[in-house]
């Protein structure tokens, strides 16, 4: 069944349309990678400056000192001239150098460390997601208006409703005493890694199940189902059959820049587990004013948003052979 | 006889239905809902759920309670006890109904006068959202020169992760009321930009707008009663949103030490105090989190059930 959603369309679209088509999106992603880079490079051109400089060396020089400095790194030079150089730079592979939080480090070394660990868990965590998001918004579609509904939503309402940190750290805090377990993340004990995955799922799952309880009520209600209802087409038959393979397609849309932006990881439950991965180290950087890391980081988290995106759009097309080339719809709202 | 033929013997049957009515022209221009009201119909749909009622209620009363809490009374958040008894006590001992924080303030006290800034900062939060992306979703949806440029900020601004977005901007600039509003109204009003300009193009073209123009109807009535109404339902749902929306993103800022100064009192400066003393003093944290989903739990729910039932769809 799969290579009939996911092949066959390749094979009879690869001619053509839908190579034009993919190239089409995809140097129009290349000219949106652009605007980002350069809006947010003239943006960073803003940031404090005494973020370049080790804290020692900050209070022991003197202006002119600082400044003569800057002048070494290239800050003062028209901000045109960075973008060029920095460019030229990141095709060569050199990201530039961490400052304050890993002193004098490249920060391509650092970034191949931290990768790993976000990457894990965030797969994971889309992982449990995808399941048990799935899993509720069938029932909730389901027993529409019964308690299995009831009790979805108002957990979709507190995910949504009440900050993340507050009920991240609640689980941490209660969930971590309640079993024994390890408060911190520890690379040698299995045991540490269950919650932070869980913990990063709980959004998600919340927002697979209502998207999915809603697209699938919204399917039921359809012509040929009624039809099928009328034809006698046994209920559980439709629902696996129909509703629920129309109904996921939207979805598929959003899993690139999901599974994309677990590289970044996530700031909340990477900083209060303690897990060196990419997200703990944004806020940590910002902390320390690591202007070189934070620039890196920034521009990392946009590209990887925009090819999520644009492999969204693709493989959009590539499962739902209704819609017409050159106009992906962009429905739905975000995570 | 049939079971049907059966039935029918039993139905009464008035012979005066089968009369043929006059004609009549003014009966015959009637519409069904001739005095069909948009907002009493709205009111009505929203106002049929108990679940609705006491969230909006709730709503109310909170909101109410916090901009007047801080007019009537005497205890001064920030004032700090200087007698160590009176620090970090609990709740119901002598001082306070939320007990004391660390330096001996009133939790009570600042709970609400936290509550008051949050909504605040929601408030012109939504109020630049809105009023931006009314504006540009508009001349988006009728100036179609416009829609490339428009397009491809749409896709600069909602393909850099929010989070991202929202910490550099905190970095770049000061950490302060201001600095939020901007963070948050930089990327927000391209949303409400992009579904406004949907709205507009589809109701633009749309059979009824055709039909009423055909029928003369004066441009100010085809905007009051045709267009605003889906507009103006928007505009409400997108304000009650952005509430908790905002609260958490204050929340976020003020974990990762970009948020509002510390010595300004909100619900995001006490929920990080509350929590660095949770272990020790759990209510320092309890309160302000209880406060705050109510708030943000009402704001959210009755934001929703009043997006459905602003739908003339569900009217009815």
């Amino acid at each position: 069944m799969l290579y009939q959603r996911l092949l066959l369309p390749l094979i009879l679209f690869s001619g053509a349309r839908m190579k034009a088509y993919i190239v089409k999106r995809f140097f129009e992603s290349l000219l949106t990678v652009f605007f980002v880079v350069v809006a947010v490079f003239m943006l960073l051109r803003f940031m404090p400056t005494d973020g370049y400089f080790d804290r020692d060396d900050y209070t022991e020089m003197s202006e002119a000192a600082r400044n003569a400095y800057l002048r070494t790194l290239g800050l003062t030079d028209n901000p045109l001239v960075q973008l060029g150089r920095f460019v030229v730079n990141l095709a060569q592979g050199d990201w530039g150098r961490s400052i304050t939080v890993y002193p004098r480090t490249s920060i391509s070394e650092i970034l191949l460390e931290k990768i790993p660990y976000s990457l894990s868990f965030g797969l994971s965590a889309i992982s449990i997601s995808i399941v048990l998001g799935l899993l509720m918004g069938i029932l909730m579609a389901q027993y529409k208006d019964g308690i299995v509904d009831g009790v979805g939503t108002a957990y979709v309402v507190l995910v949504r409703a009440i900050p993340s940190l507050i009920y991240l750290f609640l689980i941490q805090i209660w969930v971590t005493k309640l079993l024994g377990w390890p408060m911190l993340f520890n690379e040698r004990n299995p045991v540490s890694w269950i919650l932070p995955a869980i913990s990063l799922a709980l959004p998600n799952i919340a927002w697979y199940a209502i998207w999915l309880r809603r697209f699938m009520v919204d399917e039921e209600n359809k012509d040929y189902i009624k039809f099928a209802v009328s034809k006698g087409v046994p209920r559980r038959t439709i629902m696996f059959k129909h509703v629920l393979r129309n109904a996921a397609v939207p979805l598929v849309q959003y899993l690139p820049s999901q599974i994309l932006l677990t590289v970044g990881g996530s700031l909340i439950i990477e900083s209060i587990y303690s897990i060196p991965g990419l997200g703990g180290l944004l806020v940590y950087a910002i902390r320390q004013q690591d202007n070189p890391l934070v620039q890196a980081l920034v521009l990392i988290f946009s590209v990887l948003g925009i090819f999520g995106v644009f492999m969204g759009d693709v493989l959009m097309v590539l499962v739902d052979p209704r819609i017409k080339l050159g106009k992906a719809a962009k429905s739905g709202g975000h995570a | 006889m049939t079971a049907i033929e059966n039935a029918m013997a039993k139905i009464d049957i008035d012979p005066a239905l089968f009369e043929r009515a006059p004609f009549d022209a003014a009966n015959a221009e009637r519409t069904g809902y001739e005095r069909y009201s948009y907002w009493r119909s709205t009111m009505r749909t929203f106002l049929k759920s108990p679940v609705s009622r006491f969230l909006l209620v709730l709503m109310l009363v909170l909101t109410l309670f916090s901009f007047i809490y801080p007019l009537l009374s005497s205890l001064d958040p920030n004032v700090v006890s200087l007698d160590l008894a009176t620090w970090n006590q609990r709740p119901g001992k002598g001082h306070g109904i939320f007990g004391t924080d660390p330096l001996g303030r009133d939790i009570w006290a600042r709970t609400w006068y936290g509550t008051r800034t949050s909504l605040t900062l929601a408030f012109v939060i939504a109020f630049f959202d809105v009023g931006i992306g009314m504006i540009a979703g508009a001349l988006w949806g009728y100036v179609k020169k416009l829609d490339r440029i428009m397009t491809e900020i749409y896709n600069v601004l909602t393909n850099i992760p929010q989070t991202v977005f929202l910490v550099l901007l905190a970095y770049i600039l000061r950490p302060g009321f201001w600095t939020i509003v901007l963070a948050m109204c930089a990327t927000g009003w391209i949303g409400v930009a992009r579904f406004v300009r949907n709205k507009v193009i589809t109701l633009r073209d749309s059979e009824f707008n055709v039909a009423s123009r055909c029928l003369g109807t004066p441009l100010k009535r085809i905007i009051s009663m045709n267009i605003l109404p889906h507009i103006v339902s928007l505009v409400i749902m997108q304000i009650a949103l952005t509430v908790p929306y905002s609260i958490g993103a204050e929340v976020f800022l003020g974990f990762i030490g970009l948020g509002l100064p510390v010595k300004t009192v909100s619900l995001g400066n006490l929920i990080n105090l509350g929590k660095n003393n949770f272990l020790l003093y759990p209510y320092q944290l309890a309160w302000p989190t209880l406060v705050l989903s109510a708030v943000t739990i009402s704001f959210y729910i009755v934001g929703n059930k009043f997006a459905d039932a602003s739908d003339p769809r569900n009217h009815v």
